[in-house]
């Protein structure tokens, strides 16, 4: 049950910092860029990559924050959140290069019904999609774009990302769960 | 596996499970229970709020250029009303539609219950063609519970008799909710036939279970008994909610925040229970007199359909202050909220 820290706040502000730059370069600036983050923790993700950007490229990109409640496949097995709140897109997203934010990236079910939700918002140009942890184990064909850091776990595992806006710090911990 | 356990012992157990008050929720799981939603009587203020959020995301999705998502695909919705509506029926249609279940509209006239099927057969016949979901109106009180009694689908009580109709409980508080915040300490005056009336019934347990402050008013003939504390002789053992009742217009109308007229059903005069639609309408017409009395920014309500000029009058019925036509817009949410949760916990 020993949980272990596998990203500090440091690694955490280093990582963030590493993926804005990445997606402004590939990107080629700002131009027609929008950040959205999935709920609950790639929506504040998505907010510091916005800020770290306002700061080095002195660029505004806008945050919208998505909800896939409405299209997930695995809620009546898996008995997870049932609890929904409005999607909050902060400008039409048709023709836009939309970048998905999320924390973990694990079987790609969730990017799966994000992607689902997005189109039905309008056909951006792009998507792309940043993750701050690959846990690997996919189970669709569904890669990101950007990762902050890829770490192998086993399916028992369990991995957080604890952000200050929601849980107080910051700090991602693996924690093998015993038993089933 | 305790949930299932749960389940099978059916609807009494509701008020079981229910949270302590004031403790948090462990999980969004058990926040929803239910399989069915037959009345507010046994609704926790955490349940109603969840349903009320609920429909906060359903009202996003129906302000799409493209109302729809999959949610829902797969999962068979039946309507049965043997009772006429537009407004309950259309609108759950519609909340079906929007997450992508199918819809099917029985109606009594034209059903096998013209040939003397019960409620039981016939429930478990649409079971049986693969219902997931029941709507139900009936004009007998406990029609539905009947229903959800003898089969292993949800059902959904769209009105049953004088009993209950908590769907619109449920939207009315969501429509005053997102007007007035919190209806916590608010005044919520219900004006008209309390007697005939499952809106209000079900308006009283919602809007008490939030904390509302509720005041009643109508003539003491369609008054019921026993609901008036000074006459709850023997009666205080049934826990009804706290309630005010005045038969002055008004008097209670005054620093009211919301007033909800209720439908005067035209043969309640033939019935003897009022001596006359004018009389009644001169003491307990919601008009723009009687409404200067509230407090400033009062909104007005009514289930419908409205009979203006008798209940309410035209001017505040279409007037400034008027919800009418936004409690119809966020029944459709409302009842998607609760489609969606009924499905996510089966």
């Amino acid at each position: 049950m020993a949980e272990s820290i596998i990203m500090s706040e440091q690694d955490m502000r280093r990582v963030i910092l590493r993926i804005a730059h990445e997606i402004v370069e590939n990107n080629r600036g700002c131009q027609d860029l929008v950040f959205v983050g999935m709920r609950t923790r790639g929506v504040p993700l998505a907010e510091r990559l916005a800020a770290a950007i306002r700061d080095f490229e002195g660029e505004e990109v806008s945050v919208g924050a998505l909800d896939i409640g409405l299209y997930r496949d695995d809620l009546p097995a898996r008995g997870v959140e049932v609890r929904i709140k409005p999607s909050e897109l902060p400008t039409d997203i048709a023709d836009k290069r939309v970048v998905l934010v999320d924390d973990v990236l694990y079987t790609g079910r969730s990017i799966r019904a994000a992607l689902d939700a997005l189109i039905d918002y309008g056909r951006p140009q792009r998507i792309q999609l940043a993750v701050l942890v690959d846990r690997g184990h996919r189970e669709l064909p569904i890669r990101a774009d950007f990762v902050g850091k890829n770490i192998p776990t086993s399916h028992r595992d369990d991995v957080q990302v604890m952000l200050r806006e929601i849980d107080g710090d910051d700090r991602v911990v693996i924690t093998p769960v015993e038993g089933e | 596996m305790s949930s299932n356990a749960v389940e099978r012992r059916g609807k009494s157990s509701a008020a079981a499970v229910r949270e302590p008050p004031g403790e948090p929720l462990p999980s969004a799981v058990g926040a929803w229970q239910r399989r069915h939603v037959l009345d507010l009587d046994d609704f926790s203020s955490e349940e109603i709020s969840l349903v009320l959020e609920t429909a906060d995301a359903m009202k996003e999705v129906l302000a799409r250029e493209v109302p729809r998502v999959p949610t829902l695909r797969g999962t068979t919705i039946i309507t049965l009303f043997y009772e006429s509506s537009t407004r309950t029926r259309s609108s759950f249609e519609l909340a079906g539609k929007v997450l992508g279940a199918d819809v099917i509209n029985v109606s009594a006239a034209a059903s096998s219950v013209q040939k003397g099927e019960s409620i039981i057969d016939t429930t478990r016949t649409l079971q049986s063609v693969g219902a997931d979901i029941l709507v139900m109106r009936h004009k007998a009180s406990g029609a539905p519970y009947l229903a959800a009694r003898h089969a292993d689908i949800s059902v959904i009580n769209a009105g049953d008799g004088w009993h209950a109709h908590p769907t619109q409980a449920l939207l009315d508080l969501y429509t005053m909710r997102s007007r007035l915040g919190d209806v916590r300490g608010r005044k919520v005056v219900i004006v008209g036939d309390i007697t005939h009336s499952r809106v209000a019934r079900s308006n009283l347990w919602g809007l008490t279970a939030m904390g509302a402050q509720v005041v009643l008013c109508a003539p003491p003939t369609l008054f019921p008994v026993g609901l008036d504390p000074a006459d709850r002789d023997g009666c205080d053992e049934l826990a009804l909610p706290p309630v005010r009742f005045d038969t002055n217009l008004d008097r209670a109308i005054e620093g009211a925040d919301v007033v909800m007229a209720l439908r005067m059903q035209l043969e309640r005069q033939q019935s003897g229970l009022v001596p006359s639609l004018r009389e009644y309408s001169r003491l307990y017409q919601v008009n723009s007199q009687r409404m200067a009395r509230a407090a400033p920014g009062v909104f007005v309500m009514h289930p419908g359909p409205m009979n203006e000029g008798i209940e309410i009058s035209m001017e505040v019925a279409h007037g400034a202050r008027s919800l009418v036509e936004e409690q119809v817009a966020n029944g459709v949410a409302v009842r998607m909220a609760l489609l969606y949760l009924l499905a996510r916990r089966r």
